[in-house]
């Protein structure tokens, strides 16, 4: 019988370099909202909460003793942050591609919400149409964050609670090395981990929403526990979802199997080029992140 | 009221429960100049209107306090700021902890062999068991609150392992779900429907599919129970998730091609065993003329019953040295004899010897069927035994009489009731 337990490695949590690296990395939170953001309409909540989410989260590790070579580690942390687009992620999707995926449709006129209204190009027969060229800016600056935190090793939880496409994204979050949860959510999972958990949990540092509706049609819990555990939040909204608490909303579809798996791909293809950019890097420094 | 330093509101007593002082000063010395006891509000009411503009002492004025606002005295239980022991659960221990606590455990083990003068090297369990007795004995009767030195593994209780790596990260993609194997386990479930569900198209495409393909054989096996899967899973699941698990199974099973996954679903599947293999049959023996007989005992109530079942006979029935007729009068007990021979359809092929003691008649005619059903077994196919067991010929019948009650006229019959 193929044993679904998990029997596990006694681990001790170690203080090494790499703790050292994702320490340093955290206090940089000025540099941090500079480099992210970009273009012209920034989002006022946006860097403001970047930099308390990586003041406030709490890592109780101690610094450990200095690495052989602190300025080359500070200098992979520091320097994609320098740059706007370090990543090229802008050649990942172009304004077609999210339109022949039908990202831009929304729902029906009576199920609009009031606060999407700004991210609406307008209705058709009823049907609201979603503002393809503010998706593609919200959706790059989700990407760009998502891989700016897959560079520093930070953990990526998939959330979706929508059962037709729950499989695909457990899939992806196997593929990319993160971690998926589109099942029920208990109720302290983020708020009360220590309990639910064990004690030295830690938490995930970027949560991926690709429905912020539950199967009741209620903004998902994760969303309000999230933003209580300073936890940022990259969230695809439809036109019936409220944007309030989620820190990069993406506007665009997510009812329909096309738009989901381009969702899935892009933050798939992100992540990926993230880790292994960053696993380049320490090659060419020769620093190895784990001891 | 006022706001001491942790944030707790304060009722009129002047310390606060967690024991930090009261910070405001003037407050304090205002309200030691009147003579305050935890008592007296009246005093510090007033007090407090004086000192209505809290100003720069207030730590925290989360209400802007007016002075015209009547103050209430709030009273709050102080076993509100107890620490809930109960809600914590079963105490948890490091895993630093349980090394230091085995290292004493080896340490300690080498000075007691050194204290028994025997060699630290070759010191078994039983030896530090041994010592422990000797060195500190106890007349306590209760065997496990006597002293006792034993591995650290034996006495704290299990837990899971840490389920991440150094840096934090766990090793399971569903950690964060909570129950990761039972949902990696639905996630491969329905990996493996999708899987059949593209090979299904890939059949119509070629024009292949047929709904007639090779089933599993689910006959003689049940589903495995909630506490196997829990078991096998390592971690609990409810009531609603192994329906939902068996649900999903049944999907599987559903579909066409299922035998492509054969024998993942025969893993969750447990053999039935034939029940009438249990049944020890009694010993065909053969007399001097070549005739086979076979003796068995049945029991019912309190009757004894004992049979001799003779092969090549004309169906004549002796009990107890008299003939069936004359010892059982009644038309019912002599059917229940019948029955057995009856059932497998030898009515005319034996001849039964019996003896009987015990009870009364219908429980000695009981005693008697389940004899004969037993002595039969050896003279009838696999088959025939099991639909024997079915008719519930070989099940012996487990009533007997049930005792009278203090209060109570007999076992159910209770006495007069009067209303009053």
């Amino acid at each position: 019988m193929q044993c679904y337990g998990f029997i596990g490695l006694k681990h001790t949590i170690t203080h090494n370099a790499a703790l050292f690296l994702t320490l340093s990395g955290r206090s940089s939170k000025g540099n941090m909202a500079a480099g992210v953001l970009t273009g012209v309409r920034q989002v006022l909540r946006g860097p403001r909460l970047v930099s308390a989410v990586f003041s406030c989260h709490g890592q109780t590790f101690s610094s450990a003793a200095a690495a052989p070579d602190t300025a080359a580690a500070e200098k992979i942390l520091n320097f994609p942050l320098t740059q706007p687009d370090y990543f090229r992620l802008s050649e990942l999707f172009t304004l077609k591609d999210l339109f022949e995926a039908r990202v831009h449709l929304g729902h029906k006129k009576g199920c609009r919400h009031r606060l999407m209204e700004p991210y609406l190009f307008g209705s058709r027969l009823d049907t609201d149409i979603i503002d393809l060229e503010q998706t593609a800016e919200h959706l790059q600056r989700a990407l760009n964050f998502t891989a700016h935190v897959a560079y520093r090793g930070g953990i990526i939880l998939f959330v979706s609670r929508r059962r037709q496409f729950g499989h695909l994204i457990e899939t992806t979050a196997r593929e990319c090395g993160e971690y998926a949860h589109t099942r029920y959510w208990k109720g302290g999972l983020l708020t009360n981990a220590s309990i639910q958990y064990s004690p030295g949990v830690r938490l995930p540092d970027l949560i991926l929403f690709f429905s912020t509706l539950n199967n009741v049609f209620q903004q998902h819990v994760g969303i309000r526990d999230a933003a209580k555990m300073n936890i940022p939040t990259v969230g695809i909204v439809d036109s019936n979802c409220n944007p309030s608490l989620i820190t990069y909303p993406v506007p665009g579809n997510d009812d329909t199997p096309v738009a989901m798996e381009m969702y899935c791909r892009l933050f798939k293809m992100t992540i990926n080029r993230a880790k292994d950019k960053r696993r380049q890097m320490e090659l060419l420094k020769g620093i190895s992140a784990s001891v | 009221m006022w706001i001491c330093e942790c944030g707790i509101l304060q009722d009129v007593s002047l310390q606060c429960a967690k024991g930090c002082d009261v910070v405001f000063a003037s407050c304090l010395s205002a309200c030691r100049r009147a003579n305050m006891a935890a008592s007296g509000c009246r005093g510090v009411r007033s007090i407090l209107w004086k000192y209505g503009s809290y100003g720069n002492n207030l730590f925290v004025s989360r209400s802007k306090m007016v002075p015209q606002l009547p103050l209430r005295q709030i009273y709050v239980a102080s076993s509100l700021w107890k620490k809930n022991l109960a809600a914590a659960g079963p105490q948890k221990f490091t895993q630093e902890f349980i090394d230091k606590q085995v290292e004493e455990f080896e340490v300690g083990k080498r000075h007691l062999a050194n204290m028994m003068g025997e060699d630290p090297e070759t010191f078994t369990q039983e030896d530090i068991d041994r010592s422990i007795a000797y060195l500190f004995p106890s007349g306590l009767f209760e065997k496990r609150a006597r002293p006792v030195m034993k591995h650290p593994e034996e006495i704290f209780p299990k837990q899971t392992a840490i389920q991440w790596d150094a840096e934090g990260r766990p090793f399971h993609f569903l950690f964060y779900t909570g129950k990761q194997s039972y949902y990696s386990l639905l996630h491969d479930v329905y990996e493996k429907i999708l899987a059949i569900e593209r090979h299904q198209d890939k059949m119509r495409n070629k024009g292949l599919f047929t709904s007639d393909t090779k089933q599993i054989l689910l006959t003689g096996s049940r589903w495995l129970l909630k506490e196997e899967i829990e078991e096998n899973l390592v971690e609990n699941i409810s009531v609603q998730d192994y329906m939902r698990l068996i649900q999903l199974m049944e999907l599987l099973l559903s579909m066409p091609y299922c035998s492509l996954e054969e024998e993942f679903i025969l893993k969750f599947r447990k053999q039935l065993e034939v029940q009438s293999s249990k049944y020890e049959i009694p010993a065909l023996q053969y007399d001097p003329q070549g005739v086979a007989f076979s003796v068995a005992d049945g029991r019912r109530k309190s009757a004894k019953a004992s049979i001799t079942l003779r092969d090549s006979g004309s169906g004549n029935i002796t009990i107890n040295g008299r003939n069936y007729l004359h010892y059982f009068p009644v038309l019912q007990n002599r059917e229940q004899l019948m029955f057995p021979l009856l059932f497998v359809g030898m009515m005319g092929r034996f001849d039964i010897e019996g003896s009987v003691e015990g009870s009364g008649h219908s429980a000695q005619a009981g005693a008697l069927r389940l004899a004969i059903s037993r002595a039969l077994l050896s003279f009838v196919s696999e088959g025939e035994v099991e639909k024997m067991r079915q008719a519930g010929l070989l099940t012996a019948d487990p009533r007997i009489r049930e005792r009278k009650k203090p209060g109570q006229e007999g076992a159910r019959k209770k006495f007069t009731w009067k209303k009053r």
